[in-house]
């Protein structure tokens, strides 16, 4: 299982990867992917395919809408791993 | 034998930069491969043939502006191919695109090329450094290939508004790393430029304004089934196989369209014809850079988990680069969803030749009557904006009122693509 800073290397790579005008180290962990970051609908759609793909974890949509910020993220794969 | 032009990319676009021949002379070609990528102010665009045929030559090198119009390449074609049938209702994409004879076999001599180099690439770079903005404003193309060569985006001047690094800029400042070594695909074409997109759009949205009478309809839609209905179905799916709430009202609007011709078509020179395909224009935002609204394809032919993924592909290639000519040029109406952002209503301004854009707010809890009794019911406004020269506001309402009723039957909407041609 990864630990919180793997965890945290994987996501930002996978949200850049989503969100390719973004760079690595402008996002921070309490900013709200959404508000901050300008993600859309189609962008977290792509972001929540890409942690199942990845890291091997189905995030109900119900608690994907959820996890706003990239450590509630964190957290939340903490508690949920594969 | 013809000569294929280069291709009107939507309106008001009069010349791209030629970046990549993917055919070289001598080789076969048939109806919707892609013969060449073109860079625009609205990103990298594939172009592609709509005959059959074989390249005899291509006149254009790699790195060229070509007007709109201009020879790229001459085909032999076989004589009983008439791609003109094929597109009935091929729209002009600009006034001053009279050119856009697009893929039609073009028998007259070549003119000259205006043949102009890529220097401007080299003119935007400031020889001055300056400080490097709070946030590094910088296209996606940019950081691909920043991210690739090697370079800080830190130590690069951008061209773009305020200063946003364009991925030219980065070409020019590491000749070590020509865009012939990048790796082939699409992702290496998503240049934008968002300047001379604002341009494009102002263009043709103040065409719109001075030759469209546009008239304005609303309607306020109960999306409480269709909120229930979306996560029953997406409880069951895993991430990748979810339904977004767009995909669904997609849907809704190609199977109503069918039944409303008037909405779905060009207006060109004085007169109106409806599009026999349902090609749905969506406004996708990218960004820093501006605005597009490639079209999704045949949408009434698709079923509801198909219309999803091209949804997502579409918007993938809208920002990323890989978008098709036809795709640039083919939507026969337009929708754009802002509740995205937290709009409750948009109405939009036609892109002409289109005659109608349909916009569609957030869904959110509203107070709304039952019987005698109030309840909070998620709802979203959906707007019309048509054009008064082909439709009048009765027609508008029914149409948008169809909608309404077609998103009550969630169900309905995820039928089988063959029964819904059927129907």
């Amino acid at each position: 299982m990864m630990n919180r800073d793997e965890l945290r290397t994987a996501l930002i790579e996978e949200i850049t990867r989503v969100a390719p005008d973004l760079s690595a180290d402008e996002i921070t962990e309490e900013a709200s992917l959404r508000d901050d970051y300008d993600l859309d609908s189609m962008d977290s759609f792509n972001l929540a395919s890409a942690i199942h793909k990845r890291l091997g974890v189905n995030i109900p949509e119900t608690d994907f809408a959820r996890l706003q910020s990239l450590a509630q993220l964190m957290t939340y794969l903490e508690k949920h791993p594969a | 034998m013809s000569d294929f032009l280069m291709p009107s990319l939507g309106a008001d676009m009069d010349e791209a930069v030629l970046v990549e021949w993917q055919v070289k002379a001598g080789d076969a070609v048939h109806r919707g491969d892609v013969i060449a990528v073109v860079e625009t102010a609205k990103g990298a665009i594939e172009v592609e043939v709509f005959e059959e045929g074989v390249v005899e030559e291509l006149y254009v090198p790699v790195d060229t502006t070509v007007p709109v119009g201009s020879p790229i390449a001459r085909l032999a074609t076989q004589a009983s191919v008439t791609p003109a049938s094929h597109t009935p209702a091929e729209p002009e994409a600009a006034p001053n695109a009279s050119v856009e004879a697009d893929w039609q076999p073009e028998p007259s001599a070549r003119p000259a090329l205006e043949v102009s180099a890529r220097t401007e690439k080299n003119d935007r770079i400031s020889q001055t450094p300056t400080t490097p903005p709070e946030r590094l404003k910088a296209s996606p193309l940019a950081r691909q290939r920043a991210a690739r060569t090697g370079q800080s985006l830190a130590d690069v001047t951008g061209s773009g508004p305020q200063g946003a690094i364009l991925a030219g800029d980065l070409t020019s400042a590491a000749p070590q790393a020509p865009a012939a070594a990048e790796p082939k695909g699409k992702k290496s074409h998503a240049g934008f430029n968002p300047a001379e997109m604002r341009k494009a759009i102002a263009a043709a949205m103040a065409r719109s304004k001075r030759e469209i009478p546009h008239y304005y309809l609303a309607t306020a839609v109960d999306m409480l089934t269709a909120t229930h209905w979306l996560e029953a179905y997406n409880a069951d799916q895993p991430p990748e196989k979810r339904l977004l709430m767009s995909a669904l009202i997609f849907k809704a609007v190609a199977k109503v369209l069918r039944d409303f011709p008037e909405m779905n078509g060009y207006f060109q020179e004085g007169t109106y014809q409806p599009s026999p395909s349902v090609n749905l224009g969506i406004a996708i935002n990218l960004r820093s850079a501006g605005l597009i609204t490639p079209a999704l394809m045949d949408a009434d032919k698709l079923d509801l988990a198909q219309l999803m993924t091209n949804l997502q592909d579409l918007t993938r290639r809208a920002r990323q680069g890989g978008l098709r000519s036809s795709e640039m040029t083919r939507g026969t109406i337009t929708i754009t969803a802002l509740g995205e952002r937290g709009v409750d209503s948009v109405y939009g301004v036609i892109y002409p030749p289109q005659v109608a854009i349909l916009g569609f707010g957030k869904v959110s809890s509203r107070p709304w009557a039952i019987g005698d009794a109030l309840a909070a019911r998620p709802v979203m406004q959906a707007t019309l904006a048509a054009d008064h020269r082909v439709s009048d506001g009765h027609r508008g309402g029914l149409f948008l009122d169809r909608i309404n009723q077609t998103l009550q039957d969630p169900e309905q909407l995820n039928q089988p693509a063959h029964q819904e041609s059927e129907s």
